[in-house]
């Protein structure tokens, strides 16, 4: 597939996520029951993209030693739990992994 | 009644606080869709047609790692599915509109832009409320194509040894700060975190982040369900 149709399907697919409900769907639709599964869609999903690109290096390994990338997600995680930031906790971890990889 | 105009002005003014991680977000998105081998043409079109960062940048780490068509479409469709959330719950506010203003509605329900509009339509029952949704959807559309463009041109002077790739993990995580908070959600983020990463090299197809969001999925419906029988 060309890059030019992947984009264009991740277009559509994303628009109908958006369009669908508000189209089609009652709200009576959506039970509580629903909606409280949906709201840990970012807790089921984000995490799926966070480890591997933590844990396993370009080569495919999986790398617990000498892994400086998960010390600095410990940190940016503390971080972001006690200021609630997004932007204090993206440099707090890019700022850790910078100080591990060039000055230790 | 407040006019059209004003309303939409309150839209962009409550969602602006929201709109200060969506620009480091943005560069990291343009100078990784370099980076990966889009064409600034394609980067930009990516952001113009998809317009959803969190599911561009997926689009973006399973292209790099050599995952299928098909794989990419449906993990972007799940990261998206979120939006069925936003749009149900924004439904009913929007109800009596014509369905051109649905279609035109529907391109800017993002998650800033719902966040804020939320609470607007929730306190205000004035008929043409909606303008404040399309307010807030409007100015992160600028912040996010004028980012994107930024990144593109950055893209370029951006030298490999930074490691700028960690910025995508770190931008999961910024997101997930506010559920570290609640046990459930924990356990939600140890399991699929989990399966994606001992099934990153055994799941066919780069399928993993499917795999790992529906076991989540499921330890979520597992444990809401046995947390109503204590309750």
């Amino acid at each position: 597939m060309s890059n030019w149709a992947l984009i264009f399907y991740c277009g559509i697919i994303t628009y109908l996520t958006r369009f669908s409900m508000i189209a089609l769907i009652k709200k009576e639709m959506f039970n509580d029951r629903i909606r409280e599964i949906l709201s840990f869609v970012p807790s089921a999903i984000f995490p799926a993209i966070i480890f591997p690109a933590i844990f396993i290096d370009n080569s495919g390994l999986f790398q617990i030693e000498n892994n400086p990338k998960i010390i600095a997600a410990i940190i940016a995680t503390i971080i972001g739990v006690v200021t609630r930031s997004i932007i204090a906790t993206i440099f707090s971890g890019l700022a850790s992994y910078w100080f591990l990889i060039f000055l230790v | 009644m407040d006019s059209n105009f004003k309303i939409f002005l309150k839209g962009i003014r409550d969602v602006s606080p929201l709109m200060i991680p969506v620009v480091p977000f943005g560069l990291i998105f343009g100078v990784l869709a370099i980076d990966v081998g889009f064409t600034p043409i394609q980067t930009m079109g990516m952001s113009l047609i998809v317009f959803g960062g969190a599911s561009q940048i997926v689009l973006l780490q399973l292209f790099s790692g050599g995952a299928s068509s098909l794989v990419i479409i449906s993990s972007v469709g799940a990261v998206n599915s979120r939006h069925l959330l936003y749009g149900a719950v924004v439904s009913e506010h929007l109800s009596d509109l014509k369905l051109v203003w649905k279609i035109i509605i529907s391109y800017f329900l993002i998650d800033q832009a719902f966040a804020i509009s939320n609470e607007y339509l929730k306190k205000n029952k004035n008929r043409n409320r909606y303008f404040h949704l399309v307010g807030g959807g409007a100015t992160c559309w600028v912040i996010w194509q004028s980012t994107t463009f930024f990144g593109i041109i950055l893209g370029a002077s951006i030298p490999e040894e930074l490691g700028l790739s960690f910025a995508v993990p770190l931008t999961f995580l910024a997101l997930l700060v506010n559920d570290f908070r609640k046990l459930i959600n924990i356990f939600v983020i140890i399991v699929s975190g989990a399966v994606a990463t001992f099934g990153y090299n055994y799941i066919p197809f780069k399928a993993y982040v499917i795999v790992a969001a529906l076991s989540g999925l499921i330890t979520a419906i597992i444990l809401t369900k046995k947390k109503k029988l204590y309750e």
